[in-house]
């Protein structure tokens, strides 16, 4: 079975070696043609095409030789001999050629490994579903690949007046309950914390890949609530707990619990989850930060009053100019964000693109997205790609024809509710710089004649 | 065919009967799934600590009897006076008498003032006791005794002025400390980050206004920030993390992935997979003792065996009383491999 840590150290010699890489437009771009593409030759593909094919009809004059391109004209090994046979890679995993899109850490973010996160390759992302593989990773004490049948999920009150009886369920239990399986973005609280005060990463898996977008399968929160008989009256809160050494805990509002939108889930895009994204159970939380989504849920507690953890009163508050936080900040506004092209990345050539982008809000579906290549001075309107649900990632392209001529490229999300993507101004004039979360400014990515895209800051 | 006699068809039928006004069919939201839990279980797993203190458990500690906790099972990762940044960032600093007369830490208005420690933005020492109880120390987790919790709290109250050396941290005296807690009043709520109105008591609309605008919306566009060159290649060579076939490319801002991982020791590369590199540098102390100083000390003796059976082992005193854990998923061979790596030093290359 092939594994990502085992790419194929031939392939990437041949992707890393100019000398060995046929010319476009083949597979590869060598360092020599990013350097002719950076340094402002961007006619070069159609050049080196013509060249070839040019001198293939002197060639076809003197001895008749077929025209074109050679993968094409001259048979390739994959057409002509025999491939591998099923079940070959049991579980299968993507081409050997797709190995650079993997989950990475920003250095220097975090001290120990252990306690920190892996960002999400949004650049080279499709659609809206993450691929369970590459889904964020957040962890505060490591993580677990925990069997499943010594889970369990204990729900209680945190006095008996919450909860007519403190239950436990074993999976077994949880995954014969009516289930549902439902589409949701999660969202880390920092995410493009990073920037609040300047830029300071250069890509888009940096600034804004604690981002990821499953469909997940489970019980709503409220039919095993009512199975334990809870007092909707008397309760106000609930706190979530996991089962791991940081036995992470949040309140969660419980108007959303008894909305039926919260789910106690096992099943992540089709299987079971991940480990890293708390295998076997974890609570879903639709428009939350993810620090509430608690991985590993081994407990759940109505009570009436807010719990003030760890996480949620010395992290996740967010630092107003003032010197005052503001406590208890879950929701995650209205955001988006241009994927590709996009930071650390480079133009091939002027022309056609096809910007393409995601958009999302904590308080409901998008309900449109505007793109500039201005830097905000106009804008068109991009086109949203169905399915735009609510609470979930949504993707949106756009048509651009590059001149060549620097650009700043930037998107902006309107939700259902009217809320509006705000700019770095208008987010800094109320919260100013030194916080760390819920950072839904504007992202501009500027575009210079070399066709290099870099990451910038817009007022 | 079935034959019965009369009386045992009767008995049948009344059997049914029976049968069916002893269980009516099940109403379909009656699941009968899950069971009661006991008193017990719920006490094992039910630990939490609210602001109000509801939960706290009886127990008592004192700055001095903490001060042992401390530097016995804290002080590796935190710093001796809870200041350090290795492992994480420092616990304890910035917060003077004046912010424990106010309840706001004024350093926390300075843009200039650097970092931002624990004591600094915690409200609640509610928050600290749970916390501690159930996660640390980080590497064994829920292992203090509730005295020792109460005991190194005390000792981090101390640490940060403001509890004297003579204080006894009990579920009484905690919440004395609560009215000295040098942030207790620096948490707002009007914000319209919680689905309702449970906190700021009133609907608050979100704190930003943009509209829709799209001609004209502004006469320049003035480009407040972009990234420092040196910052293109902090982040490796861009060009291993792009596709190589598309509409762009990744720009190369670094030494390509491929070459790096041919010069890099197999070793290194499975030390950083087998989870060793969480507690382990080559150069420095982190959890564990640095690769270099473990080779150094064992310089010219024969311990292949010894640390072979002690990483897979676990165990403590070596380096100091925090224990490594057992190190069991990784396979003899890779472990053998290592070993040797760490004795000559862990060479990079
Ligand atoms: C092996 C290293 C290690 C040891 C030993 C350790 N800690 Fe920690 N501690 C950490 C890490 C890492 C975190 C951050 C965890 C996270 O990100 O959630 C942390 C977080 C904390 C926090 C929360 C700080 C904050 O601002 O979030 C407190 C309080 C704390 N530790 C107290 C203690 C006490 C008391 C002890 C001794 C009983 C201890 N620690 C032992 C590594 C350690
Ligand atoms: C959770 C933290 C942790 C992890 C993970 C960890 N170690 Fe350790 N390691 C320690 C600590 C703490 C010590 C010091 C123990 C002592 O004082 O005896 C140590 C000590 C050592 C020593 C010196 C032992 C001695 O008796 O002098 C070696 C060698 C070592 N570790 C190798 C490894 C290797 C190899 C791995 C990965 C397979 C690993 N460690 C993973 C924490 C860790």
């Amino acid at each position: 079975m092939r594994r990502r840590s085992e790419i194929d150290p031939e392939a990437m010699a041949r992707a890393a070696n100019p000398a060995r890489i046929r010319k476009a437009p083949e597979n590869f771009l060598g360092a020599e043609e990013i350097a002719a593409v950076s340094g402002g030759r961007r006619d070069f593909l159609r050049g080196a095409f013509a060249a070839a094919a040019a001198l293939g009809a002197g060639a076809a004059a003197a001895q008749d030789a077929p025209k074109g391109d050679e993968m094409i004209l001259k048979p390739q090994s994959w057409a002509t001999t025999l491939g591998q046979p099923v079940a070959a890679t049991p579980y299968g995993m993507p081409s050997k050629y797709e190995g650079g899109l993997i989950r990475r850490q920003s250095p220097g973010l975090t001290q120990v490994a252990g306690a920190s996160v892996s960002f999400m390759p949004l650049q080279g992302m499709f659609g809206i579903i993450t691929p369970s593989g590459l889904h964020f990773e957040r962890h505060h004490q490591g993580w677990y690949d925990i069997d499943p049948n010594k889970h369990r999920f204990m729900i209680n009150g945190s006095t008996p007046e919450f909860v007519k009886k403190a239950k436990v369920y074993t999976l077994d239990d949880l995954m014969r309950f009516p289930s549902v399986s439902r589409m949701h973005f999660i969202e880390c609280g920092a995410n493009t914390g990073m920037e609040w005060g300047n830029v300071a990463v250069p890509t888009v898996q940096y600034t804004h890949g604690m981002l990821s977008c499953s469909e997940y399968t489970g019980v709503p929160l409220r039919t095993l609530l009512e199975d334990c008989g809870v007092d909707w009256k008397k309760a106000k809160f609930v706190l979530a707990e996991g089962g791991d050494g940081s036995a992470m805990t949040r309140t969660i509002p419980i108007e959303l619990v008894a909305s039926g939108e919260v789910i106690v889930a096992y099943g992540m895009n089709g299987e079971m989850l991940r480990p890293e994204n708390g295998y076997p159970l974890r609570l879903v939380v639709p428009g939350v930060q993810g620090v509430s989504w608690v991985k590993w849920l081994r407990r759940i507690e109505v009570g009436d009053k807010p719990w003030a953890t760890k996480d949620e009163a010395v992290h996740y508050i967010d630092l107003m100019p003032d010197g005052q936080h503001r406590q208890y900040t879950s929701i995650h506004e209205a955001k988006s964000v241009i994927t590709s092209p996009s930071g650390g990345q480079t133009l091939l050539d002027k022309g056609f693109y096809n910007i393409t982008g995601l958009a999302w809000s904590g308080r409901g579906k998008i309900a449109r997205v505007d793109v500039s290549f201005d830097g905000g001075i106009n804008w068109v309107e991009a086109k949203l790609q169905t399915p735009v649900l609510s609470k979930c990632l949504t993707r949106f392209n756009v048509a651009w024809n590059w001149d060549g001529k620097p650009a700043i490229l930037q998107s902006r999300a309107t939700d259902e509710t009217g809320y509006v993507q705000p700019g770095y101004r208008m987010l800094r004039e109320v919260r100013g710089t030194r916080s760390i979360y819920h950072n839904n400014a504007i992202q501009s990515w500027k575009v210079v004649e070399s066709g290099d895209v870099g990451n910038v800051q817009v007022l | 065919m079935f034959r019965f006699s009369k009386p045992a068809l009767a008995q049948a039928i009344f059997l049914a009967a029976a049968l069916a006004a002893a269980s009516p069919a099940r109403a379909l939201d009656d699941f009968g799934l899950g069971r009661a839990a006991t008193p017990d279980e719920v006490k094992a797993w039910d630990i939490d600590v609210r602001p109000d203190f509801a939960g706290l458990p009886k127990g008592s500690g004192t700055v001095s009897d903490g001060e042992t906790v401390w530097e016995g099972k804290c002080a590796v990762c935190h710093g001796t006076f809870g200041e350090s940044n290795k492992v994480f960032s420092p616990l304890i600093g910035g917060v003077t008498k004046d912010d424990v007369k106010s309840g706001h830490v004024a350093a926390l208005k300075r843009p200039d003032y650097p970092g931002r420690t624990t004591f600094m933005k915690v409200a609640t020492v509610s928050t600290l006791f749970d916390y501690i109880r159930r996660a640390m120390p980080w590497n064994a987790p829920k292992s203090l005794s509730n005295d020792q919790v109460y005991a190194v709290l005390a000792y981090m109250l101390n640490l940060s002025e403001i509890v004297p050396d003579d204080f006894v941290l009990n579920e009484q005296t905690i919440r004395d400390v609560q009215k000295m807690m040098p942030n207790r009043n620096g948490m707002i709520y009007d914000h319209a980050m919680w689905p309702s109105t449970a906190f700021s008591g009133k609907k608050v609309k979100p704190d930003t206004h943009a509209k829709v605008c799209m001609k004209n919306c502004k006469d320049k566009v003035e480009v407040a920030s972009s990234l420092p060159e040196y910052a293109l290649s902090s982040h490796g060579n861009i060009a291993d993390q792009n596709r190589h076939v598309g509409q762009v490319r990744g720009q190369t801002t670094g030494p390509s992935a491929a070459d790096s991982a041919a010069k890099k020791h197999p070793a290194a590369e499975l030390a950083d997979t087998s989870g060793c590199l969480a507690c382990h540098a080559v150069d420095t102390k982190l959890v564990g003792p640095s690769y270099k100083d473990v080779a150094e000390k064992y310089k010219g003796q024969d311990v292949s065996g010894l640390l072979f059976k002690k990483i897979r082992e676990g165990g403590e005193g070596a380096w100091g009383d925090v224990a490594m854990p057992p190190m069991t998923d990784i396979k003899d061979d890779d472990l053998k491999t290592l070993v040797a790596w760490i004795l000559k030093g862990a060479p990079s290359k």
